[in-house]
């Protein structure tokens, strides 16, 4: 559904932060994107909505090549793929529901977004949204009310909200705390399933990436050094990516697989 | 460089001797300049003024008791044109000011020449202080409020729109870029990402400088351009010091009314 080929990004500075990633991503796959900071994680999910302008090579979803799309035809297709963010980059002084409902800036005009005059079905799909994520009591707060969790909880609607295709998630939990990391994840990972999304999550968590996805692809200064199942992270791969550590207590053991899915 | 080694033992200190010994000349000829230049002043000065000072200013006091009070149907009028001159100039002064802050700021500036067109109203408009503004303007539009109005609101657009710009180059850029990456467009950002964070800001400056402009417009009148300022003058000018004294308390309890206002609302705000 997604392709990546030899997708390369040089910045200004002269950093190469990409150096020709080639990535296939099949429809409805959780793909957890791990590596140290500076990996070109955040660079990659960029490149592929074209925050940031990959310098060379494309990104094709759904047999569109992005990359060379024009401005409009950009915004277009950025309709179809939601982004989640690390720390959740709500429009803080607006309410949770007009912070939703902005996922639907694509589809309506300027005049109606001005004046907040969104389609009645995208309210009873924001009221929805929030209902499934346990928030349809605090729409009518201010986004700078809502604790971490609550405000990526929004964070998620407002990505929900598009119908996307794609949804490309950049450290949803760096900014909590663990318990409600896994509750975000699990969130995540329970309506990629319901809609059959397919998700890129940059994560540095090791365990939650090998507890939540069907597949890990480990980056490292640019390039692509492991792709393979969660269960496939050995100490030896974790050293490739990372560098040398003790790696013994980060891993999660393929036996006590199902009951740390139960615990959490 | 402080860390020194000193028979063997380390030792630690803020600066070295060479660094000590610069700081303390500097501090000398710092000192010599400004003993100079009180002597200078000193020689140009009438003392005998200023030792006369104290029974000047006793004579005039006394002179300012009691305020008269029965002139205060005189002032109503000037106080509310006081008063409009700073709202109404305020007023046009944020108008120009907000979209003049978006051009120039460097996160939503089309170009740069716009840019530098922005920047050169705000230098221009700061440059010049609003006594001056309304002195020029008096001479083109004729004495009264209308050329208060104007002065105090072109003197007002740089010092907004500097602060409005500012703080638009401040925002949080996250925010902009998720509203981006759902496929909105770029006035669709403005108004989603930017605005509601710059909104307090312009809320903000725009009381802050009414606040300044309640005060600048007081002394208006001192050139033409209407105002409590004219009464003031005539006042002067006639050395009628008991109608003096009353209107500095006028001002002083305007401006006091003023400022508690906009610390009300600006609370409110933020």
């Amino acid at each position: 559904m997604l392709q990546l080929a030899e997708l390369t990004k040089k910045y200004n500075t002269g950093e190469l932060a990409l150096k020709g990633v080639t990535l296939e991503i099949p429809k409805g796959q959780v793909l957890a994107l791990i590596g140290p900071s500076g990996a070109g994680k955040s660079t990659l999910i960029r490149c592929v909505n074209r925050l940031v302008q990959p310098t060379s090579g494309s990104v094709v979803l759904k047999g569109t090549e992005l990359t060379k799309l024009s401005s409009s035809a950009l915004r277009k297709a950025r309709r179809r793929m939601g982004m989640i963010f690390q720390e959740y980059a709500l429009v803080e002084r607006l309410t949770v529901m007009e912070n939703v409902l902005s996922g639907r800036l694509g589809y309506v005009g300027f005049w109606r977004s001005y004046f907040r005059k969104f389609p009645r079905a995208d309210i009873q799909e924001a009221y929805r949204l929030l209902d499934r994520v346990g928030l349809k009591h605090m729409a009518d707060k201010r986004a700078d009310e809502l604790s971490g969790g609550q405000r990526q909880r929004v964070g998620i609607c407002r990505a929900l909200i598009q119908n996307p295709d794609l949804l490309l998630v950049d450290e949803p939990t760096a900014s909590l705390d663990p318990k409600t990391s896994r509750q975000i994840m699990r969130l995540i990972q329970e309506l990629c399933s319901e809609r059959g999304l397919t998700a890129i999550i940059n994560i540095h968590d090791v365990f939650l990436a090998q507890m939540f996805s069907q597949r890990v692809v480990g980056l490292e200064l640019g390039s692509v050094v492991y792709d393979g199942k969660p269960d496939g992270l050995t100490p030896e791969v974790l050293t490739r990516i990372y560098g040398e550590e003790d790696w013994s207590a980060t891993i999660k053991s393929t036996d006590e697989d199902d009951d740390d899915e139960e615990e959490f | 460089m402080p860390a020194i080694t000193n028979n063997g033992i380390e030792t630690w200190r803020l600066r070295t001797s060479k660094e000590q010994w610069i700081r303390w000349v500097c501090w000398l000829i710092g000192l010599a300049v400004i003993m100079y230049a009180w002597q200078m002043i000193s020689e140009k000065t009438v003392w005998f003024f200023v030792t006369d000072a104290p029974t000047q200013a006793a004579d005039i006091g006394s002179r300012m008791v009691p305020p008269k009070w029965s002139y205060m149907d005189k002032l109503w009028k000037p106080v509310w044109d006081t008063i409009n001159i700073a709202t109404i100039g305020t007023i046009i002064a944020m108008v120009i000011a907000v979209p003049v802050a978006f051009a120039t700021a460097r996160n939503t500036t089309p170009n740069i020449v716009v840019r530098t067109i922005g920047l050169f109203i705000i230098v221009s408009s700061r440059s010049v202080n609003s006594l001056i503004w309304a002195l020029i303007l008096v001479f083109i539009l004729g004495p009264g409020v209308l050329a208060g109005t104007i002065a105090i609101g072109l003197r007002s657009i740089g010092f907004c729109a500097k602060l409005i710009y500012e703080s638009i180059e401040e925002i949080d850029h996250t925010q902009v870029e998720a509203i981006e990456a759902t496929g909105a467009s770029g006035p669709q950002k403005m108004i989603f990402g930017i605005l509601p964070q710059v909104l307090p800001t312009i809320a903000g400056v725009g009381i802050y400088r009414w606040d300044i402009n309640i005060r600048e417009s007081t002394i208006l009148g001192l050139v033409g351009a209407g105002g409590i300022g004219l009464q003031l003058n005539g006042s002067l000018n006639t050395l009628a010091w008991t109608q003096v004294s009353l209107i500095l308390i006028v001002i002083l309890i305007t401006v006091f009314i003023s400022e508690w206002v906009s610390a009300k609302v600006r609370g409110a705000i933020i």
